[in-house]
């Protein structure tokens, strides 16, 4: 007998309307039917989620954190994006 | 590089990665980390993992004997819950870069460990409510302590297993009260589950301090936030006044109330046995694992036709494209 195991795949719930989809962890399946099935009696026994997404493990393209520094380095000396790096004064409404 | 220039390397690797767990940091998969860190939370979460899966064979073995319809379905819920955590552990050590085929494969060959307490047998229907109620209370106590595990995979899997265990805990205390408050032969049920699940629910968090070697790492590397005594104190303080407010007794004769430290002390507990059973010579050790082989072997069939059906509609898909 071939032992026979199944490929992973990362699973996505979103809880309610109007909420992102949300990484909840992972199940074993043949297919994304399959995955879906799995992934609903898993992770939303208690009504957790109206919403599933499933994709293959291998099909996600993640950064590396080692390169993080370098990666995310762009957005470092721009506080000048953030409203709180403006002085407004306090009498000025609606700001 | 240099061999010397790379140990320089690693030792500012370990500093960096230490001074991320001290600042509180949580460690995520892809981040580096200490080969030892890595071994350690695979073996502890697969171990975990296992616990959970081999957990559901003493309760399931009373579902089709549930003295009612609404008994049942509970604890029919409580097992899918029990393997529906197995999932979320496996899930969490797999990001460690352990393959489920391999875990599953050591759980089989006998070579991972799994919490003693199932190799225990269940005798009668009060061990099931007892189980709900003091070992997934000892369970609670041990999880909720690891909600703040520094491994990030672990900590969410573990804060998702506590929202569910209390469910486990309550219904448990509510069958207790059941029998409790039922006839002569249903307390001495009661009672009788007590005295079997008492001392192998404490042993559930291993051994003394003292004797526990890999504890001062893991409490370094903040994968253990307390330790095994501290986390069992605990659990004697909240559950001696429960087995009281049920009418029974605590099967330990030198419990007491202990004014001066503000805990109860217990007496000595049995470790002769508790290691007897880790080391395979427990009740139903062997019967565990034939189990799951058993489970495992009979739904490979299952698996290879899924596998068969997913390769067919790929293939029909390729044909019309």
């Amino acid at each position: 007998m071939v032992d026979q195991y199944l490929p992973l795949w990362e699973v996505f719930v979103r809880s309610k309307r109007g909420m992102d989809h949300k990484h909840c962890g992972s199940v074993h399946a043949a297919d994304a039917e399959q995955a879906l099935q799995y992934a609903r009696d898993v992770y939303t026994r208690r009504s957790e989620g109206n919403s599933i997404w499933v994709v293959e493990a291998k099909h996600i393209v993640a950064s590396q954190p080692d390169d993080q520094e370098a990666f995310f380095e762009p957005a470092d000396d721009k506080v000048y994006r953030h409203a709180t790096f403006y002085d407004v004064p306090a009498d000025v409404k609606h700001m | 590089m240099t061999p010397q220039d790379q140990v320089v390397d690693i030792d500012a690797l370990e500093t960096e990665f230490q001074e991320r767990i001290d600042a509180e940091k949580k460690i995520e998969p892809k981040d580096w980390m200490p080969e030892a860190y890595r071994r350690t939370l695979i073996r502890q979460i697969s171990q975990h993992a296992h616990s959970e899966v081999v957990g559901q064979l003493p309760e399931g073995n009373w579902i089709t004997r549930a003295p009612s319809l609404r008994r049942k379905a509970i604890l029919l819920a409580k097992v899918q819950d029990e393997a529906g955590h197995g999932l979320y552990l496996y899930s969490a050590a797999e990001t460690l870069g352990s393959s489920r085929e391999q875990m599953v494969d050591d759980l089989h060959a006998g070579k991972a460990k799994y919490s003693s307490i199932f190799n225990y047998p269940t005798l009668s229907w009060a061990d099931i409510p007892a189980i709900g109620w003091l070992v997934d209370g000892a369970a609670i106590v041990n999880q909720v302590a690891l909600c703040r595990t520094s491994y990030g995979p672990y900590s969410r899997a573990m804060i998702r297993v506590c929202k569910e265990e209390s469910f486990h805990a309550r219904q448990g205390f509510e069958g207790m009260l059941a029998l409790a408050r039922g006839n002569e032969a249903q307390k001495k049920m009661c009672q009788d589950a007590i005295n079997r699940y008492w001392w192998p629910a404490l042993m559930m968090f291993g051994p003394s301090d003292a004797d526990s070697p890999n504890s001062a790492q893991s409490m370094k590397w903040k994968i253990k936030r307390f330790s095994n005594d501290e986390l069992r104190q605990k659990f004697v303080d909240q559950t001696v006044p429960q087995i009281e407010y049920l009418g029974m007794e605590v099967p330990d004769a030198d419990c007491k109330w202990n004014e001066e430290r503000g805990h109860y002390d217990i007496g000595e507990m049995p470790w002769e046995e508790f290691f007897a059973v880790i080391k395979g010579h427990g009740p139903c050790n062997h019967e565990r694992l034939q189990a799951r082989q058993k489970a495992h072997d009979e739904g490979n069939w299952v698996r290879e036709a899924a596998l068969a059906y997913q390769k067919k509609q790929a293939d029909k898909k390729q044909s019309v494209a």
